[in-house]
């Protein structure tokens, strides 16, 4: 079992380029240490921006030094950071046009017991909803670090989400199949079409492998790319399998599903499911706890998919 | 024109025709800031549209993003816009000339409209500034207002933490906003003591329309170390015409035929006047 989070891989990656780039900033809202930003903080602290818990501060100084030239990444919980500084990240960071990278900690229900206020249930929404942002949602240790790299490269703004445990592997180490706003096939498959991302993934590969036993070909799209989303990608899996189904992290409005539904809806109508955390406060419990009250789990994908390969 | 008093009555002028063509703008804040960016966009600032790619360039952000009138004048009078152009499609269908900042324009640096922004952006210049040695300045301007947005006091707290003495705010203390005064809106005095336990060196300007006051406020705000400074800039919303100075109606407003004629004197007159000091 990996134990390594993907908000350490952040880190790690932050490291190795800040150590040759100075413009390479970290700023955090009392969250270096929930963010597993410590050491970042320790050794490059001319490049560390403690801005206490004000998350609004956060962004806008992000901001302000993304303007001047810098490389700004605003590190703080994705409950807050979606949020409570969402009108900063509309307008000083996705409408100013500024580079600044909002990273967004222990994301959807990982503060399981800790209550709604905690939970990013809606960032997905939120953040797709401005234009000029982008969406991302990776499913492993490999995927972040591959984003990570990317996004070092450009200069436009971005929101990430990323849980805040350790997952199980979706991908290697060696060749990470990887292309920048391209969901990535985990498994080919021509019965049926699961789309998940995050830490949905890891379930949904392991609902096909089960149901390949069955005898049911299952696709397995990681679409980790929110925002743009791979569009063509969704399009292709709906016309060569028989339906679709998603599954998230993330309430049933304006995330994952009902994207996937309007593309499906518009380009090759076929039956699509969508699995989401419901509309309304989750019940108290670990993510995993959660996920399987819900039936985010590869138990339910298996049971569902079978069904709905019965209906069509 | 070197007669900064004088240019402030001109540039008015400028938004007043800006607005009518427009048939809207927030005018009376318009009024009210004149000086203030004149003194900063003529004499205290090395902005214009020769350096405008140099990363030694002070920085300006217009917190007050409503007073987009005032600022398209200044930047036409510095050669980043054209004057007729902005007059011609100023708050028109598919225009970039909107009511608010828009960076995608050249002079501008952050988009700004909803309040509470420009301090917080601000610091976060300053701390590159720092960061990088460079001796650019950062001065932004706030609405009094304005100061009842949490997110000031956010930025105000960062700014005295990382001792950005590079920072400069300027506070347009004209005691007017849309619903009434200030005191009557959200008490605000006594503001200095607010800016001071924040941990600002706070200069008072007594007259906030005036370019001499201003300008040794601005340079004693260049001489202070260690910390960042605030001018609580004493104006008068609608300066310029007693048609709307002071008066609490001219918040966003389009004269009549029978005002703007009025107004249009009155500026003309104190215009000569300052060109005859």
């Amino acid at each position: 079992m990996n134990k390594i989070a993907d908000k350490q891989v952040i880190c790690d990656v932050l490291l190795e380029h800040g150590r040759r780039d100075r413009d390479v900033m970290v700023l955090c809202s009392d969250s270096r240490g929930s963010a597993s930003l410590t050491p970042f903080a320790k050794e490059l602290p001319e490049q560390f921006v403690e801005v206490g818990i004000a998350e609004q501060n956060l962004v806008s100084i992000a901001a302000g030094l993304a303007r001047c030239g810098k490389k700004p990444y605003a590190v703080s919980p994705a409950s807050f950071l979606s949020t409570r500084s969402y009108e900063q990240c509309k307008v000083d960071v996705a409408y100013s046009g500024t580079n600044v990278k909002l990273i967004g900690i222990s994301g959807g229900v990982s503060y399981g017991a800790l209550g709604m206020s905690h939970h990013s249930a809606q960032d997905i929404a939120a953040m797709s909803a401005i234009p000029n942002m982008r969406v991302y949602l990776p499913s492993d240790r490999w995927q972040t670090r591959c984003l990570m790299e990317a996004l070092l490269e450009d200069e436009e703004p971005a929101y990430i989400r990323v849980g805040r445990n350790a997952v199980e592997d979706v991908y290697g180490e060696e060749k990470v199949p990887f292309q920048m706003n391209k969901a990535t096939v985990v498994t080919e498959g021509k019965d049926i079409t699961f789309i998940a991302c995050g830490e949905l993934v890891k379930p949904a590969a392991d609902a096909a492998a089960a149901l390949r036993e069955k005898g049911i070909s299952a696709r397995v799209l990681d679409m980790y790319c929110l925002k743009p989303m791979d569009e063509e990608s969704v399009v292709k899996a709906a016309k060569e399998t028989k339906a679709v189904i998603t599954m998230e992290e993330h309430a049933p409005y304006g995330g994952l599903g009902a994207r996937v539904s309007q593309i499906v809806g518009s380009h090759c109508p076929r039956k699509v499911i969508n699995l989401a955390l419901p509309d309304a406060p989750v019940i108290t419990g670990t993510s995993g706890e959660v996920f399987d009250y819900y039936g985010l789990n590869a138990e339910n994908l298996v049971k569902t998919a079978q069904k709905v390969l019965q209906d069509v | 024109m070197k007669n900064l008093k004088a240019l402030a009555y001109k540039l008015r002028e400028d938004a007043v025709d800006m607005i009518v063509a427009g048939k809207t703008g927030h005018i009376g804040g318009d009024m009210s800031i004149m000086e203030i960016l004149t003194e900063l966009y003529f004499e205290q600032m090395n902005i214009g549209p020769e350096n405008w790619d140099d990363p030694d360039r002070d920085r300006f952000v217009l917190s007050k993003g409503h007073s987009m009138e005032a600022y398209y004048a200044v930047l036409a009078e510095k050669g980043f816009l054209d004057r007729e152009e902005v007059i011609a499609n100023f708050s028109k269908f598919g225009s970039k000339y909107i009511g608010h900042p828009n960076n995608k324009l050249p002079g501008i640096e952050m988009n700004s409209g909803s309040l509470g922004h420009g301090l917080p952006t601000s610091v976060g210049m300053a701390i590159a500034g720092k960061k990088n040695g460079q001796s650019y300045r950062v001065y932004t301007v706030m609405g009094d207002g304005e100061l009842a947005e949490g997110s000031v006091w956010e930025g105000a707290m960062a700014a005295s933490h990382y001792h950005l003495d590079n920072l400069c705010a300027v506070v347009d203390r004209n005691r007017l906003q849309i619903s009434g005064t200030t005191e009557e809106v959200m008490g605000q005095d006594d503001l200095h003591e607010r800016f001071r336990s924040f941990g600002w060196h706070v200069i008072d300007v007594a007259d906030g329309n005036d370019i001499d006051q201003l300008r040794q406020a601005f340079q004693e705000a260049r001489g202070t170390k260690g910390k960042p400074t605030v001018l609580i800039a004493n104006t008068v919303k609608g300066k310029g015409s007693p048609v709307m100075e002071n008066n609490v109606g001219w918040h966003h407003k389009v004269p009549s035929a029978e005002e703007l004629q009025q107004i249009r004197q009155d500026l003309k007159e104190r215009r000569e006047e300052a060109l005859h000091e």
